[in-house]
């Protein structure tokens, strides 16, 4: 669906964007990390045909960006939610969709129909008849949400929806996004949330100004960090560590009686460590196996590349 | 370039607008000042014994029926700038640029919402000025004044003519300007030549008969030309993105 090669973005000097290759597949949510500056905005605003790419090439469907025939096709496809929400606060909330509905040459009946379908889809049919600008932040985040769609894109861009979301509103949003994506619809998703991240997306994306790696969530965090196994005892002594150094060569930290211990296949050597423990008269307590979160693994990638 | 695409914009700027206190009491004001404002003053100054004769007097509404021209220029800074300005200030600008409407359909449309109020408002306050005008003056001149070629030509010719030039200009101010009343201030500049020319025509320098005004008209009917190239110049794309917000 969207094919990005080798794309790159400049401001005079500064360098936004550079060498971004990878692709998109149709129904999927693509999430697009990165820390602040790292040029996610920008990347969504060369997709939209919002300004023009430096070099590279990017296909939305079969237009390219940049094409001035093609830019009005693309911006048909898709919907933006961009990091402003900018909705007009003296129109009501029916205004602003109706408004966007015509502007994207949607037909009357359609127009009123998917109105009325997402306003109440996202609780807000109550409020159709309310100015825009007296709407609560998520109010106005889930109007510009019915905004991006009211046309019925088959691509959906979102610059950070949920930031500056409270916990219930941001959950409304993600929900929204994966009922969006149950209809078929490509999303590309730009977040600093990482819990997000891995809730909605097939696929993430960790880019600062290049792409660093791209993957499924359970991909990236196994390429990076390995598990742990953490263990509490009554009580670590001398002859139990020196036994699981002998039967692990891996990495063993100790703090209090506590035992945290690097394993690359924990349904083997989890019960050959509980063992071993055993045998030299240890008493295990607790036994917690630690996965490696997205945030441990965005934490390094992002660091390994200062 | 489709026209209806145009219209949608236009349309939402009007909607907008109108439900804005502030800028609608300029588009009211002016018009209530000259249309029944001007007649008062001839009715107290001219149309009286010992006031002035029946030849000084055409001059006098001559210079008037200016007044409409005047604010064919002023009025359009109000709206031009809110439109252009205010789409900047609410950073709604991203979504409608992300849309499927080009620069130009952009362009036409917001020149169209802050042409059609001003002039709209123009042309009703001119029937009134002309109406009261005439039933104060037409005891002293033993004619009606209004309708002639001069205050014809000023509102069928020349208020649509300037009206353009200063939606242009505004254009041209707003992508530099920060916010609404810092684009409306630059805008007003545009009405300083045809104040010049009021002037003018008071101290008697010129003055203001069909020959003049065709003249002038053919003078802002060439700056609408060279501002038109500037102003969408100025209305790029990415610039207005990236620079005006
Ligand atoms: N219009 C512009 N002119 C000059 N530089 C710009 C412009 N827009 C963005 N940049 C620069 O490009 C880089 C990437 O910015 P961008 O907004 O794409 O980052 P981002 O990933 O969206 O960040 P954030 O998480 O803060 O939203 C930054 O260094 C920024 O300063
Ligand atoms: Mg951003």
């Amino acid at each position: 669906m969207i094919t990005i090669e080798n794309l790159t973005k400049k401001f005079g000097k500064v360098t936004a964007v550079e060498g971004l290759t990878f692709q998109v597949k149709e129904g999927e949510v693509f999430g697009f990390l990165g820390p602040n500056g790292a040029g996610k905005t920008t990347t969504i605003r060369m997709l939209c045909c919002l300004i023009s790419k430096t070099s590279g090439e990017a296909t939305i469907g079969d237009y390219h960006i940049g094409k001035a025939d093609d830019s009005l096709q693309i911006r048909r496809m898709i919907g933006l939610i961009p990091d402003n929400v900018g909705l007009y606060d003296d129109l009501t909330a029916s205004e602003n969709l109706d408004f966007y509905g015509k502007l994207y040459e949607c037909p009357e009946g359609p127009r009123r129909e998917n109105i009325e379908r997402f306003l109440k889809m996202l609780d807000l049919w109550e409020r159709k008849d309310t100015r825009a600008g007296s709407f609560s932040k998520g109010m106005k985040q889930k109007l510009a949400l019915a905004r991006a769609l009211v046309h019925e894109p088959k691509i959906l861009f979102m610059d950070e929806p949920t930031a500056n979301l409270d916990p219930e509103s941001a959950k409304t949003v993600r929900d929204f996004i994966l009922e969006v994506k149950k209809q078929g619809r490509t999303i590309f998703l730009n977040t600093h949330n990482l819990d997000e991240a891995q809730r909605v997306c097939d696929r993430i994306g960790i880019i600062k100004k290049k792409l660093l790696t791209i993957g499924t969530p359970e991909q990236l965090r196994e390429s990076l960090s390995k598990p742990k196994t953490e263990i509490r005892l009554a009580q670590v002594t001398e002859t139990m560590l020196s036994t699981l150094r002998k039967l692990i060569p891996n990495k063993i930290e100790v703090s209090d009686n506590k035992l945290l211990i690097d394993v690359t296949d924990p349904d083997k050597e989890n019960p050959a460590i509980i063992a071993a423990i055993a045998s030299t008269g240890g008493q295990v307590r607790e036994v917690t196996q630690l996965a490696p979160t997205l945030e441990d693994v965005y934490l390094q990638i992002v660091k390994e590349t200062k | 370039m489709r026209i209806s695409k145009a219209w949608i914009v236009a349309t939402k700027d009007m909607r907008v607008f109108l439900r804005r206190k502030s800028a609608n009491y300029s588009l009211v004001l002016f018009p209530l000042i000259v249309s029944v404002g001007l007649p008062l003053v001839l009715r107290f100054v001219g149309a009286r014994q010992g006031g002035l004769s029946s030849t000084r007097l055409p001059i006098l509404m001559n210079s008037f029926s200016f007044f409409f021209l005047i604010g064919a220029a002023l009025l359009p800074t109000v709206l031009a700038s809110y439109s252009l300005v205010g789409e900047k200030i609410e950073k709604s600008l991203e979504p409608l640029l992300a849309a499927p409407i080009t620069d130009s359909e952009l362009l036409l449309g917001k020149s169209i919402a802050a042409f059609i109020p001003p002039v709209g408002a123009i042309y009703i306050s001119s029937i009134v000025f002309m109406v009261l005008a005439n039933l104060v003056t037409h005891n002293t001149l033993g004619y009606l004044y209004f309708p002639n070629w001069a205050i014809g030509l000023i509102l069928l010719l020349l208020t649509p003519l300037s009206a353009i030039l200063s939606i242009e200009w505004c254009v041209i101010v707003s992508s530099r300007a920060s916010d609404a009343r810092a684009a409306q201030m630059q805008g007003l500049f545009i009405a300083l030549p045809l104040l010049a020319i009021y002037v003018a025509s008071e101290v008697g320098a010129i003055s203001l008969n069909t020959s003049t005004l065709l003249i002038i008209s053919a003078v802002i009917l060439v700056a609408d030309i060279i501002l038109f190239f500037l102003s969408t110049k100025t209305f790029q794309r990415e610039e207005i993105l990236t620079k005006w917000t």
